[in-house]
């Protein structure tokens, strides 16, 4: 291997991909366009469909209860629900959505209360539909108090205390911090964004400087160098690997720019103190934050992944006569990547020695400890140990893959 | 010089199972002449000529480049040699200066060699015009005069030319035909692969008809005719195969 060789190789192909657009887009326009946008649309889209739906007062049909006129009248003045007349297709209206939920009242409810009787109230629903939950909220909310009100008065008219059935209140209060809170609220996402990124920043460039050389005549025209074919591969492996992190970089500034002009745009708006509110009432006294060196780590374990990564992504890709046929063959790999980053966003799935040798997977694991802060140092070496074995193969086989002609003159 | 002994190279296809596309091919190549490579398309012209630049390895037999064997040195014959074929392409986002700069380090030589060098070519091969484009903007005569550029940076005492007119406007093809005369005359050795009787017949020293991978016929041109009774060279050509049926 000579190193002034495989470096002129090197600042070639660097130079030759900062001019490419496609590779500028993939590298830098992506990752640092894509969080803020994710964030902003995300944000947005939840934000106004919660606030539209809640500014709705749901439309509720009460489902007999004619012989109950005290209950219906209470749910009339005290829900903040539109009660429209009964129908018989009330079902075919909630799925519809033209109805967001009816409540059945038992025959007798009124009299039964009165006697001291047990009545069950039964709410309808569709389940999973945000406007429709609101509704049933509202009317459980309501049938909670209206039970809680029979409750005390019963006990009134015994002659006893209220707090005879209600002899302690239960608070729940959070002590973990922010970094802690953030890293379990977000924590999963952020390896599963580097991952992609890492993999998405890396497969154009592998693609063009492979496949894309051999379809254009410009392969030939290197091989004819002197310089030896392992240093070619390895100058072209360092460029789609520095296209692979620097993908992960941007998107880790673009993060943090995003994060940084997001809080002070809601701060300004208004909405920071209301959300700090928010989390103060469940208890922390602020935002949900990063662990800074936590997240650091995780970027230094990306680098054996983004090796990794690289050196499949160019094997693959060297086989290939043009970029449309590599990307036939690299594109089916996004879902072989996404899977294991995924699953590590389960909840339950936790780390332990079998899966700390699971590629991809226990990076995901292990990211969303290191961005709350824990450290597991044994963990970290096994990840980072086997990761850099699995590189060291994928790039052994670009290497090899590079020396053998049939691969390089498939016809 | 370049000296071919036995030369061989068989493909495996799974369809199609062995080829012999270069079979027991055997030449001489000699400094200040150009030696031309006759043959139809799939003959097996650009496997021979792929073997001596090292970018295949024979199956059986051998060659040496200016000295060096292909098989045992390939880097050591790269760095005498200078290949160019149509299917040699430039990379369309660097300029002409660039590509010829990026040449001359693979090829071992100094920053400062590579400006005296791109200083010589320009001015031979009228390049100062548009040393500073990008490749991607020339036309293909300019591109064909950065491709000589790119193969002659590091002086090589070999030129192997694989079909380089091939696809090019006469006023192109007319540049390279002058490169290749003024290689000779420098006293590089060169071998020259064509389908084009004409140019062979004005260009070559030594011509040498190759057939479903054997040469079948050698010598120079006068050679040629006085053996095959014709005075044309495609007609020497289509006796040289087997009759036109066979071609």
């Amino acid at each position: 291997m000579n190193g002034r060789n495989l470096f002129t190789v090197y600042r070639k192909e660097l130079r030759d991909s900062l001019r490419d657009r496609r590779t500028l887009i993939s590298m830098i326009v992506v990752p640092t366009l894509m969080i803020p946008g994710i964030m902003a649309v995300a944000g947005l889209v939840s934000y106004r469909v919660v606030s539209q739906a809640r500014q709705e007062v749901p439309a509720v049909m009460i489902l007999g209860g004619g012989d109950s006129p005290a209950v219906r009248a209470a749910l009339a003045a005290g829900a903040k629900v539109r009660l429209v007349p009964a129908t018989g297709d009330w079902r075919q209206r909630i799925t519809d959505k033209t109805l967001r939920a009816a409540v059945e009242i038992p025959a007798g409810f009124d009299a039964a209360l009165a006697r001291g009787e047990p009545a069950i109230v039964k709410l309808y629903d569709y389940e999973s539909e945000l406007r429709s939950g609101l509704a049933v909220g509202e009317l459980r909310n309501f049938f909670n108090n209206y039970r809680e009100q029979t409750v005390s008065a019963r006990l009134v008219a015994h002659g006893l205390p209220a707090t005879l059935v209600k002899p302690f209140e239960v608070k729940t209060e959070n002590v973990a911090p922010p970094e802690k809170v953030g890293g379990n609220l977000i924590g999963g996402m952020i390896p599963y964004l580097f991952i992609l990124l890492c993999f998405t920043g890396a497969m154009y460039p592998a693609m063009d400087l492979t496949a894309g050389e051999k379809e254009r005549g410009t392969m030939e025209t290197i091989l004819c160098s002197p310089v030896a074919r392992t240093d070619l591969v390895l100058g072209k492996f360092l460029m789609v690997l520095t296209a692979s992190l620097a993908t992960v970089l941007w998107s880790l500034l673009s993060m943090g720019a995003t994060l940084l002009i997001g809080g002070t745009l809601l701060a300004r708006s208004g909405a920071g103190p209301m959300m700090a509110a928010q989390t103060a009432a469940r208890g922390a006294a602020v935002l949900p934050t990063l662990d800074p060196s936590g997240t650091l780590t995780v970027l230094a374990m990306v680098v054996p992944v983004a090796v990794l990564f690289s050196a499949v992504l160019m094997a693959l890709s060297l086989f290939a006569k043009s970029v449309k046929e590599a990307s036939s063959y690299v594109s089916p790999l996004v879902i072989i990547v996404i899977i294991p980053a995924m699953m590590g966003l389960l909840p339950g799935v936790e780390l332990n020695a079998r899966l700390a040798l699971v590629p991809i997977l226990n990076l995901a694991l292990v990211s969303k400890e290191l961005v709350s802060g824990v450290f597991h140092w044994g963990y970290l070496a096994l990840i980072f140990g086997s990761t850099c074995l699995y590189a060291a193969v994928a790039l052994g086989l670009c290497v090899r893959m590079f020396n053998r002609e049939d691969v390089l003159f498939r016809a | 010089m370049i000296e071919a002994r036995n030369l061989t190279k068989i493909f495996h296809d799974k369809k199609r199972g062995e080829i012999r596309a270069v079979d027991d091919v055997s030449f001489t190549c000699r400094p200040g002449r150009i030696y031309g490579l006759l043959g139809a398309n799939g003959a097996g012209k650009t496997t021979t000529l792929r073997l001596l630049a090292t970018l295949l390895r024979p199956t059986s037999g051998g060659a040496t480049v200016a000295g060096h064997d292909v098989t045992a040195a390939p880097g050591r014959v790269r760095a005498c040699v200078g290949f160019l074929a149509t299917s040699t392409a430039l990379y369309g986002r660097l300029t002409a200066r660039e590509t010829i700069t990026y040449f001359g380090r693979l090829n071992g030589l100094t920053d400062a060699q590579i400006a005296v060098r791109i200083g010589q070519l320009a001015g031979e091969l009228g390049l100062h015009e548009f040393l500073d484009r990008r490749v991607e903007k020339f036309s293909t005569g300019m591109k064909q005069k950065t491709s000589i550029a790119r193969t002659l940076v590091h002086d090589p005492a070999v030129l192997i030319l694989d079909e380089p007119t091939l696809g090019l406007d006469v006023m192109a093809a007319r540049a390279i035909v002058r490169f290749v005369r003024e290689c000779r005359t420098r006293g590089k050795t060169v071998i020259y692969s064509t389908h084009v009787m004409s140019e062979a017949e004005k260009l070559c020293d030594v011509i040498g008809i190759i057939h479903h991978g054997r040469l079948v016929a050698e010598g120079t041109l006068d050679e040629l005719r006085r053996r095959y009774a014709r005075p044309d060279l495609e007609e020497i050509f289509v006796q040289a195969v087997g009759g036109e049926e066979v071609v």
